[in-house]
């Protein structure tokens, strides 16, 4: 995840990192999970350096009571981040080569590979179809999960266009 | 037979052919499968591989061309034809993709249909249908015919209309097939409900997000089991690895 989350999570207002890791955990529910409040502290102290953010305690405070707040570089960064339309790429093609090279270099069954990958991303939707409906049905977090449900849902599919490309390729040799 | 114990359905080279001559289609061709009790099992695969066919023989709807299949106890390609209704109407519920249900019956009175079949008097039926469709919060569409209700809710009168009995087995053909995504979760949600409550469940279906709640997941072509999977989650409790948030920082 970017540091550009927790930048715009300031500009509702100064906070310190406990506040912004439970405001995260609320908005991502059970993918919030990897994050820890250090690695949020973490975050801060370098959004400091790179002069994004400033501290409005005293200096002395404990790092749990360091309150932020956006500087006007800080607040500039958010405002490109927010009209940045870039997107995260699913590598879909490191597995396409997996299976060339594998059929290629006689290094093991395409199909083989394919069912091994399918079971993983069938055990991981279950995961997260399962993480959906223990959430409240309209939740921020809910939304989200239907986000990686879909994709799960869309590269199933492209597996399954992968099987039927291979397994014509094997009956054609 | 060696039938196990805790199998409620059991098939022994299942076979099942249409046409004859030239014109010979075998839709379904030395198929084995259990299905023990309280286990959901999804079937997938393309149009045409006998997904269907093979839920319609399960569910004694048609009978098999060859092999053995005992279902509840019951040897469904011995049975008579009388023995074979009374099975289904009070060992199966069915759910299809295009609901079947009546369309002059109201919602209420469609759940109150096989409860009625089966010897039920008005009072318990009454009552049955209505906690039914409590259970699937349609309380207030019980007096709706069906064309006054979305498919999502046609669906849920369905399901509530496949518990009238209060069968061992669902069998579920498609049952997303027909709905948006919304309605498509809810019916999900349900399903599930009653894989936790222990009914045994099989499902046909072209969905990834049906088939990943199962228990076992079956894939067919031309026929037959091309692979079968042990589903089991994918990720050891971490989710949050799903989204690659380590990049924080």
């Amino acid at each position: 995840m970017q540091q550009e989350v927790v930048l715009a999570m300031l500009a509702k207002e100064p906070s310190h990192g406990y506040e912004l890791r439970a405001r995260l955990g609320r908005a991502l529910g059970p993918l919030a999970e990897g994050i820890s409040e250090g690695q949020m502290y973490v975050t801060l102290t370098r959004l400091e350096k790179g002069g994004f953010v400033a501290r409005l305690d005293a200096p002395a405070e404990r790092s749990d009571r360091k309150v932020y707040c956006l500087t006007a570089a800080g607040q500039e960064r958010v405002t490109e981040w927010m009209s940045d339309v870039s997107w995260p790429r699913p590598d879909l093609a490191e597995f396409h080569m997996k299976l060339i090279a594998a059929a290629q270099g006689a290094l093991a069954d395409p199909i083989s590979l394919i069912d091994a990958q399918r079971r993983d991303l069938l055990g991981r939707l279950r995961d997260v179809g399962r993480a959906v409906m223990e959430e409240q049905k309209d939740s921020d977090a809910a939304l989200l999960l239907e986000g990686v449900v879909l994709r799960l849902q869309a590269d199933l599919r492209w597996l399954q266009a992968c099987e039927i490309a291979w397994t014509k390729r094997r009956t054609r040799q | 037979m060696n039938t196990s114990p805790t199998a409620l359905v059991h098939a022994r080279g299942l076979r099942k052919e249409y046409g004859s001559g030239e014109g010979l289609v075998r839709a379904l061709d030395a198929v084995d499968l259990d299905v023990n009790r309280g286990e959901a099992v999804a079937v997938m695969g393309p149009s045409g591989c006998g997904k269907s066919t093979l839920l319609h023989l399960i569910g004694g709807l048609d009978r098999p061309t060859a092999g053995q299949l005992t279902v509840a106890g019951q040897r469904v390609d011995q049975l008579s034809e009388r023995a074979l209704a009374y099975l289904r109407r009070d060992e199966i519920g069915f759910v299809f993709q295009a609901f079947h249900l009546m369309d002059e019956l109201t919602a209420q009175e469609n759940v109150e249909l096989p409860a009625l079949l089966a010897g039920c008097t008005p009072g318990e039926a009454r009552a049955r249908a209505t906690a039914l469709l409590q259970e699937v919060d349609l309380a207030d569409r019980a007096r709706h015919l069906p064309s006054m209700l979305s498919g999502g809710q046609c669906q849920r009168v369905a399901i509530a209309r496949a518990l009238a009995n209060d069968p061992q087995l669902v069998l579920a053909d498609e049952p997303t097939g027909n709905l948006d995504s919304a309605a498509a979760f809810d019916v999900l949600r349900l399903l599930e409900g009653l894989h936790a409550r222990g009914l045994t469940l099989v499902i046909v279906t072209h969905d990834e997000r049906i088939a990943a709640t199962a228990d076992r997941l079956i894939s067919m072509r031309d026929g037959a089991f091309i692979d079968e999977t042990r589903l089991t989650g994918g990720s050891q409790g971490h989710l949050g690895t799903f989204a690659e948030w380590e990049h924080l920082g």
